[in-house]
């Protein structure tokens, strides 16, 4: 016995290394017809760890005092060996997590992903995404420019729309009556101590919960219900080292757009770092258009094609925030008898495609100015939003669905 | 059915694109950061005419040196009129209240005022048309109005370089047009003269703004061409891996 293995051994005694090792990698058997989408859940977890790893050496300059915070950032830029790249990772990489959680839960959707047995799964997602949106909110204050300012200003007036306890609620939540440095220090415990637990903790609860039911995949057909004599599923792989071989690919794909925007393009033209965030905040200034960066945009679209009433925005908040429930929801709202959109019929790829498109444009209006015609269009959208949800019931149930293989498809 | 709705829906959309509201006419700066020479007249200007009032106060007069190929001891004797170090920000005396009631509107900070005045060269652009669109406006407490930024509270301080310029066009630029202009009091440059400082100086702002982005452009080439060697490494080790998988 080698020295190697005698250490394994006496670690393996003690705490179940190989153990974890086997069921997690090694043993990991997930179906052998993965595609172009199942890239973005590993991808999901790098931008996790890159954040978390940018975020700490960003830390370790960063001022949060509503007086020093916007230098702060300049000096990370100027005089910090590579800060510069440091907080160009961490910036991109906050809008290429959302591109990539994004994507990772359109392939939960068109794959059925979410349906039994897989619904925890989801909602464990969901919870993530929940926490993604604190978390960037939250982070978005910290570099203290005029759009970090007002951003953080109008969101946090919103909880001031609650009835009744609204003006008390966002006081709290400030710790001021506007933002302000109280804000800014509370903030910044939260984004880099708070949230990044809860991030990490439901992280885990995801994937514990999907190794234990197994992947779905884009057949959504169960491959445990197939397994050989070995007690392997028929068109199960282990998971190491076929999709880590095949993850790096996937990563150095990804890193290599993700770099060409973090090195060419870190701005984005205005979409990753918006031109009024470098000038710092002034809360005697209202920029002149107030917009939260773009992922939030189809929310904040759907915000603002309520009409208040009463004088109170309640009602568009209500919807703000139902548009995020209504996700959570999807496993008991899709009746269908199958799982992937390969198997399902006309009625739901019509549903999704409206779907998506209003998504999407949602997004675009959330970018622009709130004119009456604008808001016409996200008025519409934001009904073809709900649509989506509410008559998932019944086309899912009416819609003609083709027979699902018995074996996964390659291809 | 899928097809038309995607084509109703994308017809909609289309209909949704347009202008939201009157721009301003920019021209383009066509500035180059490689250029040196231009760097380090932008930066006497800068020291000599902005300095004074607006400080660059995230930027260090040696990092500045460093970059632009001047020695410390150049830039003590050359380009640092206060009792600042060579290591110091670039900071100014005026205060913010004091500069405040002297303008109407404390002069900003030109740190990062390239960026903040749009992205890719849209900061540039912007830069290099205003420092050439003053016009006399005897209605402004300085003597002068600017087409780019309205009712600026800042005097055309280049004034003796470019000589003073009326507006003729007031009526068109107010709709979009570019103005045009005709001097009223010459400046010691000519008109290209001018146009050459108005473009160093742009060009240093935007220096200003991000120091290190030669560095970060020059490393790019570098980053990306190593994903794309990597990437057929991992590729060839992929398909070995996975040529029993059928």
């Amino acid at each position: 016995m080698s020295m190697l293995e005698k250490t394994l051994g006496w670690v393996d005694d003690r705490f179940p290394l190989t153990k974890l090792w086997k069921e997690h990698l090694s043993e990991y058997y997930a179906p052998k017809n993965f595609n172009f989408w199942y890239f973005f859940g590993s991808l999901a977890l790098m931008m996790l760890v890159m954040q978390i790893l940018t975020g700490i050496w960003l830390t370790m300059s960063y001022k949060p005092d509503a007086e020093t915070a916007f230098a702060s950032v300049e000096f990370i830029m100027r005089d910090v060996e590579w800060g510069w790249l440091i907080r160009y990772l961490h910036s991109t990489g906050a809008s290429a997590f959302f591109i990539v959680v994004y994507l990772h839960m359109y392939r939960g959707i068109i794959y059925g992903s979410y349906k039994q047995p897989r619904e925890l799964i989801w909602l464990f997602g969901m919870f993530i995404y929940l926490a993604l949106m604190a978390e960037a909110f939250m982070g978005y204050l910290l570099p203290w420019g005029q759009m970090s300012f007002w951003g953080a200003q109008v969101i946090v007036n919103l909880f001031g729309a609650v009835p009744f306890v609204g003006e008390e609620l966002a006081i709290w939540i400030r710790g001021d009556f506007v933002v302000g440095d109280a804000t800014l220090n509370r903030f910044f415990a939260l984004h880099v101590v708070a949230l990044p637990i809860v991030l990490l903790g439901l992280v885990v609860a995801h994937i514990i919960a999907l190794h234990e039911v197994g992947s779905n995949n884009p057949d959504g057909v169960e491959i445990k219900k197939n397994k050989g004599a070995d007690g392997i599923p028929v068109d199960g792989i282990p998971f190491h080292p076929y999709y880590s071989v095949k993850d790096i690919v996937g990563v150095i794909v990804f890193l290599f757009f993700f770099c060409a925007i973090v090195f060419f393009a870190p701005e984005l033209g205005g979409w990753f770092l918006e031109k009024d965030n470098f000038v710092p905040a002034n809360p005697l200034q209202t920029p002149e258009h107030i917009v939260p960066l773009w992922y939030f945009t189809p929310f904040y679209a759907i915000l603002r094609a309520i009409p208040p009433m009463f004088s109170s925005q309640f009602p568009g908040v209500i919807a703000m925030g139902m548009a995020i429930v209504v996700l959570f929801l999807l496993p008991w709202l899709d009746r269908s008898s199958v799982k992937s959109v390969r198997y399902r019929g006309a009625i739901y790829k019509i549903a999704l495609a409206i779907f998506v498109i209003s998504f999407v444009a949602l997004g675009w209006l959330g970018t622009q100015p709130a004119t009456p015609t604008y808001t016409n269009y996200a008025r519409v959208f934001t009904g073809l939003y709900f649509m989506f949800f509410i008559l998932m019931p019944w086309f899912t149930k009416i819609d003609k669905t083709k027979p699902v293989p018995e074996r996964v498809t390659s291809k | 059915m899928k097809k038309i709705i995607i084509a109703l829906v994308m017809v909609s959309l289309s209909s949704l694109v347009h202008a939201a509201g009157g721009k301003i006419h920019l021209d383009e700066a066509n500035i180059d950061l490689t250029d040196k020479a231009s760097l380090q007249r932008g930066a006497k200007l800068f020291t000599n005419y902005c300095l004074n009032c607006h400080a660059a106060s995230f930027m260090r007069y040696n990092r500045m040196g460093k970059d632009l190929g001047i020695s410390d001891k150049l830039v003590e004797e050359n380009l640092i009129f206060s009792d600042d170090k060579v290591g110091d920000l670039m900071k100014v005396a005026m205060t913010t209240e004091d500069g405040g009631a002297w303008f109407g509107t404390p002069p900003p900070d030109l740190s990062v005022i390239a960026r903040a005045k749009g992205s890719g060269d849209l900061g540039a652009n912007w830069l290099y048309t205003y420092f050439r669109s003053f016009y006399v406006d005897e209605k402004r407490p300085f003597g002068a109005n600017n087409t780019v930024f309205k009712d600026v509270g800042m005097p055309h301080v280049l004034w003796e370089l470019q000589g003073m310029q009326k507006l003729l066009n007031a009526e068109e630029v107010a709709k979009g047009a570019a103005p045009e202009f005709a001097l009223v009091s010459t400046g010691s440059m000519t008109a290209d003269e001018y146009d050459t400082a108005a473009r160093d100086l742009t060009n240093f702002l935007v220096y200003v703004g991000e120091p290190s982005k030669l560095k970060r452009l020059a490393l790019g080439g570098w980053v990306l061409a190593f994903l794309f060697f990597f990437f057929f490494v991992a590729y060839a080790m992929k398909k070995e891996y996975w040529k029993d998988i059928h």
